[in-house]
């Protein structure tokens, strides 16, 4: 495409010379007649498949359009981040499923950096047995299918967990086979003042931070701004509880009836997707790093040395800025697959959008091509935010040349 | 990976072979000698292998029923276990030419599923487990319980409506197969399972500890369970659903699979209209006109297959109940063949 518009470009310089070329023989032209040729029959190919869906599903009676989505689902969902019940239409049923996965990615993707990034490093380390283990570490579970990881974790470790009459108590949790089940705080009258408490210590942290890097440049004195916007995030809102006389309370579990009502309860299908996502993909995450910090040339740490920063910040001001350009994009894919790879929820019945809506929602309306349909485009948009906030991450992050 | 495949081949049959499925399903049959059968994966007395790796099953003798009318062999049929997600789109996309999977017959999936029922080959209803330890005597004492089901069936729905109507809180806990759903309610994830009673007492069998679980007394829905086939195909729709009324008529009739080749000469007229000596044969549904006969010959009557899969002579031991003959106190009733 690029060359030929680069051609198209030329075509009036030489033109000048043979003002008679033929349009058959201006490269330009020619080139705009095969496009427009191309996107016409792609077009057409596309209008004839949907054109005889449509009509092989009629005459074969089966339902379509979306109108499904705003009948009543008449199904439970254990875990729903908004308000849902039986009474609510097939459509908050995707919005359910939806968040649950955007919620485990989340969780997923922030967890296995975390770890990731740590057995990268480690693997790398002077220590022997540190590095050894990380090394097994990740032999181990970037080799094992991350489907028999969920069956691991789910099947073999949380359903040794006792029923919830002999709970485990836990940092004042109770933890069973139903989940763990934990106090809920609840938010009462002059909360909000906290929230803004923690706001103002943000953007006040970040002001700080611009001052010190302004400062720097000029005297070249520094500022200890990341100590100081740490203890401001933290102890401005807490000093505001105190303050205020703590407005809040907690809403406790208890064992009634057959299960524990009140507070919060992390499902143990969430926890046994939740582990195996973050370990299996943090496995990845680690060779990422480590291949990133090897990118950077030996000689910049000797540069460093010889300049007599120590060791800390050589790794913080020379080896990850550099290191990062090289681990952000492979680090994507990670992401994406982590993604993608929650939709195998449906193994052990976490309520994901493939469970709820490819799945449940599938099966009572019938509607395969319209769910599936929807269930692709939802992949398809999560990867292309992902990717997109990562390139622009990746921008920033790239090397300015001056 | 499984679901996506199939919604691949919906699409793709739907899109670009139009002309293909027209062929009829009997033909296409015929032509490969072989017929594809829609089964569950593993359900006792319905469809589950044996021992050798033979499925066995009252849904099982539906497909061989159809097998032995159409190609004069019960045995030449090809099992396809399916989840119950999968079920509907693996015959709308023409993979099974015959669905017989415990499916209940519902208003939705006769209308809008581009499908039709053929017939009941089992009158069942939804029920609960629990164990015995909780002393329970009624669903209704169920209230804040966590319930293990099967996703995409009726069950799932009926558990939903039940409570809600009878003002109870419940956690559902949704699973891809029963047996997952079962194995998690032996291990304690759940405070019960619900599914529909046959299919319970047939899991029930493989549990930990089968007598610490009972079942609750209440059966909350009508669960009509038949084989189905696809929208459009009337003589394909005939075929399969004369196969399970000639069973039918072959046990009013007292017609065996072991003194069939004596009825052959009764003077029963019925007799003779059944097993195709006599009477509209085979005309019609364009098979051999001795179809009737290779079904009792080959699999039996109906109440054969009822005993020997989920009855008295099964391990399931399900008494007939409304599943009897009309004339004998059940709902079970086939036209006459004439």
């Amino acid at each position: 495409m690029s060359k030929e518009k680069s051609r198209a470009h030329e075509a009036p310089a030489r033109k000048k010379h043979d003002s008679g070329t033929r349009f058959w023989n201006d490269p330009g032209k020619r080139a705009l007649v095969f496009q427009t040729l191309l996107i016409g029959i792609l077009g057409f190919l596309i209008y004839t498949v949907v054109d005889n869906t449509l009509h092989n599903l009629e005459t074969r009676g089966i339902t379509t359009g979306f109108d499904f989505l705003h009948e009543e689902a008449g199904f439970g969902i254990p875990l729903s981040l908004i308000d849902y019940t039986e009474a609510d239409s097939y459509g908050r049923t995707f919005i359910v499923g939806l968040l649950n996965t955007v919620l485990v990615s989340v969780l997923g993707i922030i967890a296995a950096t975390v770890l990731g990034f740590m057995l990268g490093v480690a693997r790398l380390s002077d220590n022997w047995l540190v590095a050894k283990l990380s090394t097994l570490y990740i032999e181990i579970f970037r080799n094992i299918p991350l489907l028999l990881q969920i069956f691991f974790w789910y099947f073999a470790v949380l359903r040794a967990l006792p029923s919830p009459r002999q709970s485990i108590e836990l940092f004042g949790g109770f933890l069973n086979i139903r989940g763990f089940s934990v106090p809920k705080p609840v938010p009462e009258d002059g909360f909000g003042l906290v929230v803004a408490a923690f706001v103002i210590a943000i953007v006040a942290s970040v002001i700080l931070v611009r001052w010190n890097h302004k400062r720097q440049d000029a005297t070249g004195q520094i500022f200890p701004a990341g100590w100081v916007s740490a203890g401001l995030i933290v102890g401005l809102p807490l000093l505001t509880f105190l303050v205020s006389g703590m407005p809040l309370s907690l809403d406790r579990p208890e064992l009634r009836g057959f299960n524990f009502t009140g507070g919060m309860t992390l499902l143990p299908e969430l926890v046994a997707l939740w582990l195996a996502l973050t370990i299996y993909t943090a496995a990845f995450i680690a060779e990422t790093v480590r291949g990133g910090i090897l990118a950077v040339p030996k000689g910049q740490l000797e540069a460093s040395s010889a300049l007599g920063l120590p060791k800390r910040r050589t790794l913080r001001l020379i080896v990850i800025p550099q290191a990062m350009r090289v681990i952000i994009p492979p680090l994507t894919s990670q992401y994406l697959n982590l993604t993608k790879n929650s939709s195998l929820a449906t193994a052990i019945g976490y309520p994901d959008l493939v469970s709820v809506f490819a799945g449940t929602t599938l099966n009572q309306t019938g509607q395969a091509i319209e769910v599936i349909s929807m269930t692709m485009a939802v992949y398809l948009t999560l990867s292309l935010l992902t990717s997109l906030f990562m390139n622009w991450y990746n921008k920033r992050m790239a090397l300015v040349e001056r | 990976m499984m679901k996506k495949t199939l919604a691949a081949a919906i699409l793709a049959t739907t899109a670009l072979s139009g002309a293909a499925m027209a062929e009829g399903t009997l033909e296409a049959v015929k032509g490969r000698d072989l017929l594809q059968c829609g089964v569950t994966n593993g359900v006792p007395g319905f469809s589950v292998p044996d021992e050798q790796g033979n499925w066995q099953g009252l849904d099982v003798d539906v497909c061989k029923a159809v097998a032995a009318a159409v190609l004069g062999d019960a045995g030449k049929v090809k099992y396809i276990p399916l989840t119950a997600k999968e079920r509907f789109t693996a015959l709308q996309s023409g993979e099974i030419d015959v669905l017989s999977r415990v499916t209940t017959w519902t208003q939705t999936r006769d209308t809008q599923l581009g499908l039709n029922f053929t017939g009941v080959t089992y009158y069942d209803g939804q029920g609960f487990l629990v164990k015995k330890d909780l002393g329970l005597q009624s669903v209704k004492e169920l209230d804040g319980a966590t319930v293990c089901v099967q996703s995409g069936t009726t069950t799932e729905l009926n558990l939903a409506d039940y409570f809600r109507a009878n003002g109870l809180n419940f956690t559902p806990v949704v699973f891809d197969t029963n047996e997952q759903a079962a194995s998690s309610f032996d291990s304690g994830r759940c405070d019960a399972f619900t599914t529909d009673l046959s299919q319970a007492y047939g899991l029930r069998t493989r549990m930990s500890d089968p007598d610490a679980v009972v079942a609750l007394p209440e059966v909350i829905s009508k669960e009509p369970l038949g084989p189905v086939v696809r929208q459009g195909d009337d003589q394909w729709f005939n075929i399969v659903k004369w196969s399970l009324f000639a069973m039918l008529n072959a046990e009013e009739l007292g017609v065996t699979s072991a003194n069939v080749d004596e009825m052959k000469s009764s003077e029963n007229p019925n007799i003779k209209r059944l097993l195709g000596i006599d009477g509209p044969k085979g005309k019609g549904l364009d098979i051999a006109d001795d179809w009737a006969y290779q079904i009792v010959k080959q699999v039996g009557n109906y109440g054969e297959a009822f005993e020997r899969n989920v009855g008295m002579g099964s391990a399931l031991k399900i008494d007939r109940g409304i599943n009897a003959l009309w004339n004998q106190g059940g709902f079970q009733y086939a036209p006459p063949m004439r």
